[in-house]
């Protein structure tokens, strides 16, 4: 008898474990939209190599759609997973960030002419200044949460209202244009390599990120923090710091999907650059199954959820549904998601499981 | 039900999954009297207060109340309420932003409209006649944590009750604070209120209670009048330990012969954190083990806690290995070699989502750096190496520490620290809330750890651990040092003396 | 005998902080810093500030701002946060310029669509936020892009409304006697108000009474103060969480309309910003985020100080469009910080 009931288990365990495992959430999004697609039109999966304006050979098509534009996502996740571990809050001024360290890059590439024959200064130098003043926000949201403990999205709140602000009068509100030239290439193709950048520049991140989960603490620390903060205290280590660090750190990330996001049109739009992008930044999180709350965290996922979103996106303009109206959408995606993953939601419906398990039962009984 | 008894509780029982909380417990509260409700932790105070205010359902037993014929059935604190049964607890549960009056009144009455004069000129009047140095328009945070205190009771008097239950309401306050409450208290019995006092005040307990009724293990001690119970009976009876139960225990595990015996450690003057104890001195030797004793409440935990630097340390001065040393961070404590094991196992101690393998390298970590963490192989290794050691049930290295029982997740936590292989462990209460097996393993351990040469402070509830691995014991009263006591003088009715206090010749009854 | 001593001097410093409630010590600090500042003005920069049209133009210009401000500090009050506001404004005079404009309808109707939108966004994010216990930036974050994608749905392109109904209600003037003064060309220029300042002054007066004296506006700070006591205090807190968010989004609707009233158009990008404007308006009227403090005179105040600042900056010279955005923060983080610091030294002032 036994035995026939441990066989009879463990298929329902594997099951349990393949559904328990938090990756599974954004991988099963994943599927549903692949399968949906592939229902309704297998032509959305169609590559063909075509040849761009600049007579250069690239790969088109809607998977390539997705993996050049989820690019910048994908790299704020990376950012904004970590801050929600460690401070169980989201940054919400991650737009205005791209839009600050965009135009800190174009300031110092077109100098004080908005349209230069030739760029004034290095592009490693703009970038790492443009970084210098992502970080420099991030270290501002930073402080306001761990030191003055204002929740996250109220300190962020202030960047989130002057941010674009702030670009415009760093370049006195002109639209400078970058001279063609090799700065195009991060947001768009290298001559010669028919994958577009971004995508390279995504992988570079998160193989960035990886060797620094593994070379350094910053993962234990960072989900000790977010789970018991004053546990984490008496161990030794220092919650303030280390919640700052979360937000310099995705101020790192603000400022590479700046880069990709200014390079693409080789200027900016300081009230359009990364609109919302905060938004699908936050759901990128949720969607990789990690607790907006705060604690233990899965970044893989979150890059996962961040592609997921994009894939999402495409399908939409893919059925016709105009750019201003998808945050609609999205927001109908993100209400189903937090209130099947509330607490109170999942308690009743664990009530309702344990009432049918058990009704059978008590049948037997009587 | 006689004529001056306002509350009976005949043969309560509540059973938690695994605990008999309560099992056949009796209580009585006269008309107008002061009843200390006393027992130390687990004893089953606050499991009875809880089904007395309908937070906790019984699983069998009566309640009768004065004015009612029948067993009253009590099942939510608004029920409580309406049949005349108020509580006040220790923190305050009152909203600081409002008005004294707005506290005394709010969620009392359905509908929209409220008479705000008439309220304030009520409430006026009510404070009035009991004594209490607050208006009724002033904001309450900005009266002191007494009188918000006595507003609480304020309110709880108006609603008509003929039971109060005081839960702890002078830990927070200061001794001329606790006499105004007292007065408040007097006032309160001598217009026929019964007070139930749940307190770990000694001192308190026999300046204002009439009787005291004592809980042990979820059981009824018995009820006494005050005269009849001198202060080293009660702390027997509370402990569980009677007077002639002079069994000596002494220390079974090797004693540590090496050549820096009898070197201090560690020497405290004059230390004192914001936590609100007395500066105290103190000192451990190499290979020593010592304690701190008293009741709950005493300042135990805030002494090792100042010594970690786990509070803001605001006074004194520290000596490690005789060189002056500034503590004033939990990570300096721990560069300086001292490894804490909190008191509050759920709360400072587990990280609860992270696994068994994580919990047990994090301080290691911490103590390594930010750019040195150890490998995943080397984590498995300690994990593997402690989970054998100290004998931890658990699935895996792998599994949230959160599922552990809590005998194996104070192992883990210990585990933390054994591996950052400390000259000086304080263990604060570590074998409570766990199995028995468990707490005599950890006992075992301290004298095997102590006699390899850690100096070790063992804090506990339960004064045969103490007795039984301490060499010296370092006695609290009310947040402050009263007393050492060594060698011969460590017996249980030295130890009960001493934590008494005050009436002194009472021991030689 | 050292705590005695630091008793007696506690008292002293802090003898001003302990008689008074935190709403009216921070409702006093922002009013006292409204009327340096347009005083200030009036001195330094003359001019239009001398002027009691310019006064009264803040106010046509503000009373969106200040109605749905009124529901952003009752939220917040109350220990929450509705940034849906401004999509919730957008989609409302975008709903009522279409149905005027394209199916005909008459003003009655408008007011009620603008009524019903507000009050199901107060229902909807009231029941996810109270009921299932749902962060309210979330919930309140999926409202506002809901509200803006909808605004687009609606209709996308920008358009003035040509009904002659509204527009007749819209150039409705109120002159004030009295307050009038000489235009350039030597005739006697009446001051005058719109009919949406009306409404906001009424909406303020009403909502002062009733977080001044009902009981549901004292539960409305007894849950925003601390609610965990009071729901030991027996006020059903989740039933007055709901509350605070139906008010709000009842406001928004409200305020959304009155919004159209003085734009006359429909457009997506409408009040974009509005939902930060009236949290930063709340916030420097004095209420706090953590909830239980605030005051509704404290939120109009600082509907006018915010606009009082971005005259002075534009009047200054710096009329480029992002000084608004970075004073507003500006604003925002230096109401943050007295906030903290008087705050700070409040407690201080209780403990020694």
């Amino acid at each position: 008898m036994q035995k026939i009931e441990k066989k009879k288990a463990s298929p329902m365990e594997v099951m349990k474990k393949i559904l328990g495992r938090q990756i599974f959430i954004p991988i099963a999004a994943l599927l549903l939209l692949v399968l949906f697609n592939l229902i309704v039109d297998p032509s959305f999966f169609a590559v063909v190599m075509k040849t761009n304006s600049a007579g250069n050979p690239v790969l088109t098509g809607n998977l390539i759609t997705i993996l050049d534009n989820g690019s910048e996502l994908a790299i704020l996740a990376i950012g904004m997973t970590l801050v929600t571990a460690a401070a169980g809050g989201q940054d919400i001024s991650v737009g205005a960030g791209i839009a600050i360290s965009g135009s800190v890059m174009l300031r110092v590439l077109c100098g004080t002419n908005p349209k230069p024959e030739a760029i004034q200064a290095p592009i490693i130098v703009a970038f790492l200044v443009g970084c210098l003043a992502a970080m420099l926000c991030g270290a501002f949201n930073g402080a306001l949460v761990a030191y003055f403990k204002i929740q996250p999205m109220v300190a962020t709140l202030i960047l989130y209202t002057a941010g674009r602000s702030i670009a415009a009068w760093v370049n006195h509100n002109q639209l400078p244009i970058v001279p063609p030239g090799s700065f195009s290439y991060f947001g768009g193709v290298i001559p010669g390599i028919p994958i577009p950048t971004p995508f390279f520049i995504a992988i570079g991140c998160m193989i960035l990120i990886a060797l620094v989960l593994k070379f350094t603490t910053l993962g234990l620390y960072t989900q000790s923090v977010g789970i018991n903060e004053s546990s984490s205290r008496l161990n030794g280590l220092n919650p303030i710091l280390i919640k700052f660090l979360a937000f310099v750190i995705l101020g790192i990330c603000v400022a590479v999907a700046g880069l990709i996001k200014v390079s693409r049109f080789s200027t900016i739009n300081y009230s359009v650059i990364a609109k919302d992008i905060e938004m699908d930044a936050i759901l990128a999180v949720a969607l990789g199954g990690n607790a907006l709350s705060g604690g233990k965290f899965n970044i893989a996922a979150s890059i996962l959820g961040a592609y997921v979103i994009q894939f999402l996106t495409t399908t939409l303009y893919k059925f016709n549904v105009r750019s201003d109206a998808l945050p609609a959408y999205k927001a109908v995606v993100v209400i189903v998601l937090v209130v099947a993953s509330a607490p109170r939601v999942r308690e009743y419906l664990n009530g309702l499981k344990k009432k049918m398990i058990q009704n059978p039962s008590r049948k037997e009984v009587g | 039900m006689k004529e001056n008894i306002v509350l009976e509780m005949k043969n309560i029982h509540k059973g938690f999954p695994g605990v008999k909380a309560l099992q056949g417990v009796e209580f009585t509260l006269r008309e107008g009297e002061i009843h200390a409700l006393m027992g130390e932790n687990g004893a089953g105070k606050s499991t009875l207060i809880k089904v007395l205010t309908g937070v906790y359902e019984k699983d069998e037993g009566d309640i009768f109340l004065k004015g009612y014929d029948k067993a009253v059935s009590i099942r939510s604190p608004q029920d409580a309420q309406r049949v005349g049964i108020s509580t006040v607890y220790q923190e305050i549960t009152l909203c600081p932003n409002l008005s004294v009056a707005e506290n005394m009144y709010i969620g009392r009455t359905a509908g929209m409209g409220q008479n705000w004069k008439k309220i304030n000129a009520d409430a006026d009047k009510l404070l009035r006649s009991l004594d209490i140095p607050a208006s009724a328009t002033q904001q309450l945070a900005s009266c002191s944590i007494a009188v918000q205190q006595m507003v609480a009771i304020a309110r709880a008097v108006d609603m008509d009750c003929k039971v109060l239950i005081l839960d702890e309401p002078t830990s927070s306050l200061d001794e001329q604070e606790v006499e105004k409450l007292f007065g408040l208290m007097r006032n309160l019995k001598e217009k026929g209120v019964g007070i139930i006092f749940v307190t770990h005040f000694l001192d308190q307990v026999y300046e204002v209670c009439d009787r005291i009724t004592v809980l042990r293990d979820g059981k009824l001690v018995g009820a006494y009048d005050i005269k009849d119970l001198p202060r080293v009976q009660l702390v027997a009876k509370m402990l569980g330990k009677e007077l002639d139960d002079m069994s000596d225990i002494k220390s079974e595990g090797a004693v540590y012969s090496g050549e820096d015996a009898g070197t201090a450690v560690l020497e405290a003057e004059g230390l004192v954190s914001d936590a609100g104890i007395k500066p105290f001195d103190f000192y451990i030797n190499k290979g020593e083990v010592n304690g701190f004793t008293g009741l709950l409440g005493s300042g135990r935990s805030e002494c090792v806690r100042a010594i970690f630097g786990a509070d803001r340390v605001v006074g004194g001065k520290v000596k490690m290995h005789g060189k002056d040393v500034k503590i004033s961070k939990p990570i300096q404590a721990m560069k300086h070699g001292i490894a804490y094991l909190p008191e509050d196992r759920k709360l400072d101690g587990i990280v609860g989502d992270l696994s068994v393998r994580d919990n047990i390298i994090l301080a290691l970590q911490t103590l390594k750096g930010f750019f040195r963490p150890i490998s995943k192989a080397q984590a498995y290794k300690y994990a593997d190496e402690y989970i054998k050691l100290l004998d931890v049930k658990t699935a895996s290295a792998d599994t949230p520490i959160k599922s552990l029982s809590g005998g194996n997740q104070q192992k883990v936590i210990l585990a933390r620290w054994l591996l950052t292989h400390p000259d000086y462990l304080i263990l604060d209460e570590p074998t409570r809330g766990i199995d028995v097996g468990t707490k005599v393993d950890i006992q075992k351990l301290v004298l095997k750890l102590a006699g390899e040469g850690m100096s070790i402070t063992f804090i506990s509830s339960e004064t045969d651990e103490m007795l039984r691995t301490c060499s010296r014991l370092v006695v609290m009263r009310d947040r402050k040092v009263v007393g050492e006591l060594s060698g011969e003088q460590l017996t249980q009715n030295m130890i009960m003396n001493t934590i008494a206090g005050g009436n002194r010749d009472n021991a030689e009854n | 005998m050292s705590s005695e001593k630091a008793m007696s001097s506690g008292k002293k410093s802090g003898g001003i902080f302990r008689n008074m409630t935190d709403t009216n010590l921070l409702l006093t600090i922002t009013i006292v810093i409204f009327f340096v500042m347009y005083i200030g003005a009036m001195i330094f920069q003359g001019g239009a500030f001398l002027k009691p049209q310019a006064f009264l133009n803040i106010l046509n210009s503000q009373a969106a701002l200040i109605i749905t401000a009124c529901g952003m500090s009752i939220v917040m009050i109350t220990g929450g946060i509705d940034i849906s506001v401004g999509g919730v404004v957008a989609l409302v005079s975008m709903s009522c310029a279409v149905y005027l404009d394209f199916q005909g309808g008459n003003v009655f109707g408008a007011l009620l669509i603008a009524l019903g939108i507000g009050l199901a966004f107060g229902i909807i994010q009231g029941a996810l936020v109270a009921y299932l216990d749902i962060q309210p930036f979330i919930v309140t974050l999926a409202g506002m892009f809901f509200a803006r994608g909808m605004t687009t749905i609606v209709h996308t392109e920008p358009f003035n409304v040509t009904n002659e109904q509204f527009v007749a209600l819209k150039n409705t003037r109120i002159t004030i006697p009295g307050l009038g003064s000489m235009s350039k060309n030597g005739t006697y220029v009446d001051a005058y108000i719109e009919i949406g300042v009306v409404v906001a002054l009424l909406t303020v007066a009403i909502f002062f009474c009733v977080l001044r004296w009902t009981k549901l506006g004292r539960r409305f700070y007894a849950v925003g103060g601390n609610s965990q006591s009071a729901l030991m205090l027996g006020i059903n807190v989740r039933r007055t969480k709901f509350y605070s968010h139906l008010i709000c989004g009842l406001l928004a609707g409200i305020g959304g309309f009155i919004y159209f009233l003085h734009i006359g158009s429909g457009s997506p990008s409408h009040a974009s910003g509005m939902e930060m404007n009236a949290i930063a308006s709340s916030i420097i009227g004095g209420t706090m985020l953590t909830g239980g403090v605030g005051n509704i005179i404290g939120t109009l105040f600082g509907v006018l100080s915010l606009s009082t600042i971005q005259n002075i900056v534009s009047s200054a010279g710096l009329g480029e469009a992002w000084w608004t955005g970075i004073t507003i923060a500006g604003m925002l983080c230096l109401f943050l910080v007295i906030q903290s610091v008087v705050m700070a030294r409040k407690k201080k002032a209780l403990k020694s």
